[in-house]
């Protein structure tokens, strides 16, 4: 790091009509470095990767490339200049193949007329076998969204660039495909490549990264060298306020009830899952992990009419339940939150009330069938205010609230009806440190007054920290269960893969990249 | 009291609803200038006669557009409303001429309208078509069936009681029935919309299909009644055009689709479902109808005013597009 920085960003301030995303931010990137960046949402790391990609351009400031002062006009001059950005949000066209989705940059720049996909397919095939076994011939739309997150990152790995951005790279993806993005990462930094890594996920910062900087409300914080601070330290600077405990505290030895809220007997789906039963008791969270493709959310599904059931039985407080559709389910007392909380989770173009009433219009609803706007009103109000929603007023729309919120108004939604059960899909996905822990003891807070909880994580420390109990899937059935005494990431890690227990491995590896 | 400004809150304060009136004045607005300049471009425009006019002539697709605005916030699209004007108009008329009472007639008429719609819900739902296909084809067949009911040649129908002809004729203390019509349904459907839990769940299929799906809400259904209500609204009109003109010609309405669709959108429906307001598209067919109305006397070639018309459509919808763009940065 003697050398002139590869990036220098000085000075920049970026607002949007009277909102500021960054002011005054420096951000300095040397050759062959991994530097996290950090902050919770809202507080100007995608803005910056923005404008050092050329999507956005800064209000004021200045970017510096190789120590020449560079004006960024487009993505198009960005990878001319050797940057790549992988973006959050999958942008992928799901009807192309995914080696044509890879190219997309390569081949607008080309200059012949013509296609030789033989070609493409083979250099494809090529970046592709270092991340995963994906089909490049495949259409993306095929693709679960692990692997669509994984040829995002195979369609950056074939530019040719000197500086990498990566923006939240794991979010999707399982522990097995994250640990081979990292052997990639490193990969790259040997060979001098430098790299912008954005994540939530403190271990993954502290295990990959040089430097870390960390970001908040718009202000650069701080920037260092990782060996100098601890994840404690990162997390303070990120919220600005100590966060004395990340995860609530568990049941109490003595708390544990025998009260059976749900219980699942042998359920199959006669297609992804078979034979799945667990009891979920009165008072725990219980966690089920496994990698994705395992099994986790057709298990979910499958329990609450979204997915049919063809064998086994669901019952709530001993009584068996009919549940062919998912009204049967929310009738019953048992809702479930979707993993994918912009694609089936809320409406973002409607109100926060209107979101909030939805799975409640049957009580919402007077004589005439017309709604009761007050008791709408009130339930909205009521909810938000519970789960300390952050928000102008019930009438906002959905897309104004930050990711945390947006997951907020989702559970509310589900809490208005007063659920017995609550099956959640990856509650915490990409939503900052602050929130997540709010919901974190939201959750506890809910288990403890009686409601059965079940959360499905792809994120070990989550399923750890937060969960009395953890069910681990593998291959559609239940691989094992860990007690509070013997979890441990590697214990779930071996259920999940199968190591050591002669369980044709193989098998698992394809299953984590069936749609 | 308590409830109504509780009520008032609900309206007032959702965003969707306050980029509704925003357009909505914005719409009111160029309406009147529109207006304001033509008083004194020409002396007709302002005259009773001219106002009646216009106002009858927009009153009965007005129908239509009420039922392809809450069509298009499902998300769907439904290009066969001029065909099923026609139809309803032609199946009635025919069937009076063979000796059925004008009411039976009508109303076979407008079942039969339903029926359409019906079948088109069947292929969207069921089968898994999307609404432009579906309609399209729809459009070309009902057109044809029109054609094959009446061999080609208008049906006469001075026959035709004088109290049936009233509904599309006669007045009530000087205003015509068919506006009376025509408020009624309006406020009628505005009020729904707006209240009834039914249409909420319109709104909650068209914003985010699969997060309705995921709450419960029958989908299929909402959209499948949302097909066959848009058909029976342009059965209503069919009958009503037929009382009114006392005629039934099989090539009534070609186009018209076109002209309601338009409306719908310039009154801030999204063609990618999810939002829309009656007042607002009731709003986009009076911009259209003053323009069409003033074009006219103004001797404009009718060859400019498609044209005309449709360079409203593109900047009204690019407008629509800019202010959502500014919105969601």
């Amino acid at each position: 790091m003697t050398s002139q920085p590869v990036l220098q960003v000085r000075n920049v301030t970026k607002h949007f009509g009277a909102v500021k995303a960054l002011t005054n931010v420096d951000f300095n990137l040397e050759k062959g470095e991994i530097h996290a960046l950090c902050g919770e949402n809202g507080a100007g790391k995608s803005t910056l990767m923005n404008i050092i990609a050329g999507v956005l351009q800064p209000n004021e400031g200045e970017i510096l490339v190789d120590g020449t002062p560079t004006k960024i006009a487009s993505p198009a001059a960005a990878q001319s200049l050797g940057i790549g950005l992988v973006h959050q949000e999958i942008a992928l066209c799901p009807d192309a193949t995914v080696a044509e989705n890879m190219f997309m940059a390569a081949t607008n720049r080309r200059r012949s007329p013509l296609m030789n996909y033989a070609s493409l397919a083979r250099d494809a095939q090529d970046v592709m076998n270092r991340l995963a076994p994906i089909d490049v011939r495949r259409k993306v739309a095929d693709l679960s969204i692990s692997s669509q997150q994984l040829v995002e990152i195979a369609k950056a790995l074939t530019l040719d660039c000197r500086v990498l951005i990566l923006d939240e790279p794991t979010a999707a993806l399982t522990e097995a495909e994250a640990q081979a993005l990292f052997g990639i990462i490193r990969d790259l930094k040997a060979a001098g490549i430098s790299i912008i890594y954005i994540s939530h996920r403190m271990a993954e910062i502290f295990s990959l990264c040089d430097r870390v900087t960390v970001f908040r409300d718009g202000r650069h914080v701080s920037t260092e060298r990782i060996v100098d601070v601890t994840p404690d330290d990162v997390v303070r600077r990120m919220v600005g306020r100590e966060i004395t405990q990340l995860y609530p505290p568990k049941q109490a030895a003595g708390e544990q009830s025998d009260e059976v809220i749900l219980s699942v007997r042998g359920i199959g789906d006669g297609d992804c899952i078979d034979g799945v039963g667990f009891e979920l008791r009165k008072g725990e969270i219980l966690g089920i992990g496994g990698l994705i493709g395992s099994g986790r959310t057709e298990i979910a599904e499958t329990i609450c009419g979204l997915r049919r059931k063809v064998r086994g039985e669901v019952l709530l407080h001993g009584k068996a339940q009919a549940i062919g559709n998912y009204r049967n389910a929310v009738d019953a007392g048992i809702v479930y939150l979707s993993e994918d909380r912009k694609g089936s989770g809320v409406f973002v173009d409607m109100s926060i009330a209107q979101n909030i009433s939805v799975l409640d219009l049957k009580t919402l609803t007077g004589p005439l069938g017309l709604m009761n706007a007050k008791a709408e009103a009130d339930l909205a109000n009521d909810f938000t205010r519970r789960l300390g929603v952050r928000m102008g007023g019930i009438g906002m729309l959905v897309s104004s609230l930050s990711g945390g919120n947006q997951q907020k108004v989702a559970i509310a939604k589900q809490l208005a009806v007063r659920p017995k059960v609550i099956l959640m899909d990856e509650p915490t996905r990409g939503i900052d440190v602050g929130a997540k822990s709010e919901i974190h003891r939201l959750l506890r807070d809910l288990a403890r007054s009686g409601i059965g909880i079940v959360v499905i994580s792809s994120e070990l420390p989550e399923l750890l920290g937060l969960c009395d109990r953890v069910l681990v899937v593998r291959e559609g059935g239940i691989a094992g269960e860990l007690g509070e005494a013997e979890m441990s990431e590697e214990a779930v890690i071996r259920l999940a893969s199968g190591v050591g227990q002669h369980n044709k491995p193989e098998k698992s590896r394809a299953a984590e990249h069936v749609a | 009291m308590a409830v109504d400004t509780v009520v008032a809150t609900q309206v007032r304060v959702p965003a969707w609803r306050r980029i509704g009136t925003m357009r909505e004045a914005g719409l009111i607005a160029i309406i009147l200038a529109l207006g304001i300049i033509m008083s004194f471009a020409s002396p007709h425009f302002l005259t009773f006669g001219n106002m009646r006019a216009m106002l009858m002539s927009f009153s009965v697709e007005g129908i239509v557009v009420v039922g392809m605005t809450i069509l298009l916030i499902v998300g769907g699209i439904d290009l066969a409303v001029g065909s099923v004007v026609c139809f309803a108009m032609v199946l009635a008329g025919s069937l009076f001429l063979a000796g059925v009472d004008p009411w039976t007639a009508s109303l076979c008429g407008i079942l039969a309208s339903s029926l359409i719609g019906a079948i088109m819900g069947f292929f969207v739902t069921v089968v898994g078509l999307n609404h432009f296909i579906t309609s399209l084809a729809a459009m070309v067949i009902v057109r044809g069936l029109c054609l094959v009911i009446t061999k080609g040649t208008p049906l006469s129908l001075f026959t035709l009681p004088a109290s049936f002809k009233a509904v599309g004729q006669g007045t009530f203390n000087g205003i015509p029935y068919v506006i009376l019509i025509f408020v009624a349904v309006v406020v009628l459907f505005d009020f729904l919309l707006r209240r009834a839990t039914a249409f909420r769940k319109v709104f909650y299929t068209g914003s985010n299909e699969k997060a309705a799906l995921y709450s419960g809400i029958k989908t299929k259904h909402v959209k499948f009644w949302v097909t066959v209500l848009c058909s029976t609204l342009a059965g209503v009109a069919g009958v009503i055009y037929m009382s009114r003109f006392g005629a039934a010609t099989p090539t009534f309405g070609v186009g018209m689709e076109l002209n309601i669709i338009a409306a719908a959108v310039i009154g801030g429906a999204s063609l990618n479902g999810g939002s829309g307001t009656i007042f607002g598209a009731i709003l986009g067919m009076a911009l259209l109808s003053v323009v069409t109305s003033s074009l006219i006397l103004l001797d404009v070639s009718v060859y400019w005013q498609d044209m005309i018309k449709g360079c409203i459509l593109l900047a009204a919808v690019s407008i629509d597009h800019f202010l959502h763009k500014r919105k969601a940065s």
